[in-house]
């Protein structure tokens, strides 16, 4: 399949070079067909009657989106080929094929005679980098990113300046020694050269880490730490240029560096949390243009790390801020659809960044002029990971002391292991004025080296070595309703613990923030009722939702939100009732086989990852075709029609219309699962519990019941129900259940299954 | 350590520091504190608790209280509740709180990470049977959902119902139709908690008090940082 693609790419590559030539069909005047008709008028008066040109050649007015499009085809393609070779995926990153083939890439263009694009800093800060971080910002963990945010800032900022004055002050001193020929290379510009290097680099830590599924504690703190010291690298890369250019430096310039690093740095997270409240607000209005919801997200986020661009304050870290701002409100604004959309976009646009900057990076290396220097290029690599490892051990030793989880020698290890560096540096490296800098060239090769080091060597033995020394992998667990409600049962506990010893800690802190939030904040930027709503039950409703789908999807079987299967049941939860009427029992055979029949279908839930794997994109129960849908419901007709002969029926209340909130409310109240309850008489009573979204559209089922004649229809209509042909002696007792049913609270919904032309009309926000 | 004097107060202190694992200078601050919120008094009442002013927008505030008061958590081995508490009761409660210092064996880590989640446990069952159950349960979760008024009440039926069942499923797996699934024991408990990171590490608080805010006259200066102790 490579190889394919490679003549495929190599053959319109070729197709490339004679356009340059432009038109040279006879008788157009350039303009290609359209200029068919005038070209002829033109020409009438010639003794020669041209042909009419039937077919032109004209490529150069469609150049640039052309070459733009192959490009992305054929990072696309790329991606492709290496995962249909099975092994190749396993061994190799991502990343450093990529680079392969953007080697490959560049040399054939070289060889054709072309000169090879390089990765322009323009391209590459406007284009490339901008849907990364959004992605990394919106779907970023905020609580494991605020609990170590100490942490991530130590990493960050006091190791990145670490860094980047080791290698730099290390790599003058290296340059002054007599047999370098380097003594040009001054103090100021190593130092820059220091600080360009030493930044820890997000798009190659993502395209590492997110192959190698390390647990979520040192996952953030590396990413946190790429993330967050584009602050550093911005200010440190202005002074040095600055400096450099000036000559001198001066106390007051280092303090104005110091100054400088601060407004760059709370200046880009405001510009960043203001383009997020905009949006958030922009959000609550949406309601009747659902279509353009994904536009606002993406636009205000565009704009924020365009404004923060513009004041040179830290576009990175104005887009993580607006990401993250925005989320919670917008989320809760915004439908269901709009949601998937945002995301499926987010990640579309940064897989295809990812992948275009890998390969443009292949193709900058053949393309660029290059002067090696052996002593500086083998001491920058050197340097680097020496600054890098005695910089997380120091750091970890005095971070320790502050944390309540320590971080292991392990964890160590895999921190200064992970920091890579990647095409950032190398974009800033390439923006530097070559009037200034004449050694550009020598530290643009060493900049490639130590890229190429760092993602080939490293990325490719990091997984190994993660195995070897076993460090704890992410935890496959789904987030339970029981771990949200501790977790939010110990947040009061320790702030109110925390009030009783006058003490005012982290606890105190949050919880104003959250109370402040709950009270102000909320009411203005999210629409309607659901700024009342407490997280808990907005955590229940979601995960109520992905229940109910995931029921539907595996096929009416037996659902029960456990992540084992296991035949406890609500019954077994729900004390005895005094009231309870003597139902008629089961013969144990008959409940054995429907239990067998039931449990056939019982699919395991789905382990969900909880990480934005952008590889693996996680299959969300929304997603999942609804054509899956119409084959599962005709599976499933044909179960409920053997066991609509064993007489089973439905309890079904009367929906009543209400606003959506109401409609989850009860949603919540009556979810209960699917169990099988002994009746007195022969009559097994299986009640299906279907959450569902209150639609116009569901019927009422109670009517449905008084005419049994036709069971299929409401099928059709109502998707995932069984229908039990009623017999008269039935009838009383069924009436006299379904009053009982809902004392009992033994209620059931039906899930209603417009299908997608139905849907277009019923938006309804599902919470996400 | 300088200019404490040796008086009886110091050795009180140094007995409570072995029992509860407090170092003196903490057990210090508490009991400036304690002192502050029963007003000098020697017992501290519930209504004193209730005086303090941050705590009554919590949500679980009184189940805080009766923590405080539950004699099951004052390691006495006895049961019922206390109608006033002195300090050393006040201590042994938020000893409950105190990290694991570093000198510790993997051993007594253990026994205080259990110590903690029965001190959680004791919070939800409040009539002391050894389970939780599923009233007491959802009396937590009304209790957390308590300033969203009515939507709280039906949706804390569903969501405990539903907690429930998770816990039952995990802990016991397999039941018949007719078994009843009393309560959440404390074995069902720990292993529910086990997975959670929040909770492994959470349960815990390190103490900074900077004592000059509260005791703006007091001379010297002492606080307690993150590293010891220190003089200012």
């Amino acid at each position: 399949m490579t190889s394919r693609a490679m003549t495929l790419a190599g053959l319109f590559l070729l197709l490339l070079t004679p356009g340059t030539g432009g038109s040279q069909v006879p008788g157009t005047d350039g303009a290609g067909d359209h200029g068919g008709p005038h070209g002829l008028d033109g020409h009438g008066a010639n003794a020669t009657n041209k042909a009419f040109p039937v077919l032109s050649f004209d490529y150069k007015h469609v150049q640039m989106p052309f070459e733009i499009s192959l490009w992305v085809l054929l990072a696309s393609l790329m991606k492709l080929g290496f995962h249909l070779i099975p092994r190749l995926s396993s061994i190799v990153p991502e990343s450093c094929l990529l680079i392969v083939v953007g080697l490959l890439v560049g040399g054939l263009i070289r060889v054709v005679g072309e000169d090879p694009p390089i990765l322009g800093s323009q391209l590459f800060f406007l284009c490339l980098l901008p849907p990364i971080i959004l992605d990394a910002g919106y779907f970023l963990p905020i609580r494991p990113f605020t609990e170590n945010v100490g942490t991530i800032l130590m990493f960050a900022v006091v190791g990145t300046l670490w860094n980047a004055f080791f290698v730099g002050g290390l790599l003058y001193g290296v340059c002054q020694l007599e047999g370098t020929h380097l003594g040009r290379v001054d103090l100021m510009a190593c130092l820059l050269f220091g600080s360009i290097i030493s930044a820890v680099d997000p798009v190659a830590v993502l395209a590492v880490f997110e192959e190698i599924h390390i647990n979520e504690l040192l996952h953030i703190l590396v990413f946190g730490e790429s993330l967050l010291n584009d602050a550093v690298t911005v200010v440190l890369y202005h002074l040095f240029e600055e400096f450099a250019a000036a000559g001198g430096v001066t106390i007051k310039d280092v303090f104005l560096g110091i100054v400088c690093f601060l407004v760059v740095a709370l200046g880009g997270i405001l510009v960043g949390a203001i383009y997020g409240v905009l949006a958030a607000f922009t959000s609550r209005f949406t309601s009747h243009t659902r279509v353009i919801e994904p536009l606002f997200v993406f636009l205000y986020s565009y704009m924020a790390y365009l404004s923060a661009e513009v004041f040179h304050l830290s576009g990175i870290m104005a887009l993580i801020a607006c990401g993250a701002v925005m989320r919670p409100y917008v989320e809760a604004n915004i439908s269901h659809k709009s949601h998937t959309t945002i995301k499926y976009f987010l990640k579309m646009w940064s897989s295809v960044s990812e992948t275009l900057i890998f390969i443009f990076l292949g193709v900058s290396t053949v393309a660029g002029q290059h002067h090696w220097n052996w002593t500086f290029v083998i001491c920058t690599v050197i340097l680097c990971l020496v600054a890098r490892v005695l910089g997380v051990v120091g750091l970890t030793f005095m971070i320790n002391k502050f944390r309540i989880v320590k971080l292991t020698t392990k964890d160590q290890f895999i921190i200064a292991y992970g920091g890579l560096r990647g095409a950032i540096a190398f974009s800033l490296g390439y923006l530097l004025d070559k009037v200034h800098f004449p050694m550009r060239d020598m530290f643009l090769t060493a900049i490639i080296t130590v890229i190429f080091f760092t993602v080939f060597v490293q990325g490719m033995t990091i997984r190994p070595l993660v195995d070897l020394l076993a460090v704890k992998k992410k935890q496959e667990t789904k987030r339970s309703i029981n771990e949200e409600i501790h977790t939010q049962f110990l947040d009061h506990l320790l702030t109110g613990i925390e009030d009783i010893c006058g003490h005012y800690g982290h606890h105190h802190w949050k919880d104003k923030l959250n109370r402040f939030n709950k009270k102000y904040v909320k009411k203005c930027l999210i629409a309607g009722e659901r700024s009342k709503e407490p997280q808990l039950i907005a955590f229940y409703h979601k995960m109520e939702m992905k229940q109910a789908i995931e029921l539907v999807e595996s096929g009416g079987g037996v659902k029960i939100p456990s992540a084992m299967p296991s035949t406890v049941s609500m019954q077994n939860i729900q004390p005895k009732k005094p009231t309870e009427r003597a139902l008629p029992q089961l013969s144990k055979s008959r409940e054995e086989e429907i239990r067998k029949i039931l449990r056939t279908n019982l699919q395991k839930t789905r382990q969900r990852l909880r990480s934005y794997n952008r590889h693996t994109l996680v299959a969300d129960p929304y997603e999942d075709g609804w054509n899956d849908m119409f084959l599962k419901r005709r599976r499933v007709m044909e179960l409920g029609k053997k066991i609509s002969e064993l007489n089973n029926y439905l309890t079904v209340p009367a929906p009543a219309p209400d606003s959506p909130t109401m409609a989850r409310a009860r949603l919540a109240s009556e979810f209960q699962p699917l169990y099988i309850k002994p009746k007195s008489d022969s009559i097994p009573t299986i009640q299906v519990d279907l959450a569902s979204p209150q639609s116009p559209d569901s019927v009422n089922m109670v009517d449905e019941f008084n005419k049994p004649s036709k069971p299929t229809e409401a099928e059709e209509e109502e998707g995932l129900m069984m229908k039990a042909p009623s017999s008269s002696a039935d009838q009383k007792e069924r009436k006299r259940d379904k009053e009982d049913g809902v004392e009992q609270q033994r209620l059931a919904r039906c899930l209603s299954d417009p299908g997608p032309s139905a849907e277009d009309d019923e938006d309804e926000p599902f919470l996400p | 350590m300088g200019a404490f004097h040796s008086n009886p107060a110091e050795q009180t202190y140094r007995d409570l520091a072995e029992k509860t694992g407090f170092s003196v200078e903490q057990i210090w601050i508490l009991h400036n504190r304690f002192k502050q919120l029963s007003h000098d008094e020697e017992m501290l009442r519930r209504d004193d608790f209730k005086a303090i002013p941050d705590l009554a927008c919590n949500p679980i505030r009184s189940q805080i209280i009766e923590a405080f008061f539950d004699q099951r958590n004052f390691q006495t081995n006895s049961d019922g509740t206390a109608h006033e508490i002195g300090f050393e009761e006040f201590l042994t409660v938020m000893s409950y709180f105190r990290p694991p210092s570093l000198n510790m064996t993997q051993e007594e880590k253990e026994d205080l990470r259990r110590a903690k989640l029965r001190f959680l446990f004791n919070m939800h069952d409040t009539d002391n049977d050894g389970t939780i159950t599923l009233e007491e349960y959802r009396h937590v979760v009304e209790e957390l959902l308590s300033r969203s008024g009515a939507i709280g009440q039906e949706t804390a039926k569903g969501i405990t119902d539903a907690a429930m069942l998770e816990v039952a499923s995990t802990s016991v797996g397999h039941m018949g139709p007719d078994d009843v699934y009393e309560g959440i024991t404390f074995e069902h408990f720990l292993k529910v908690c086990h997975p959670f990171p929040a909770v492994k590490g959470k349960l815990q608080l390190i103490l900074t008090a900077f004592v000059h805010t509260l005791f703006p006259h007091y001379r010297p200066r002492l606080y307690i940082g993150y590293t010891g102790v220190h003089w200012a």
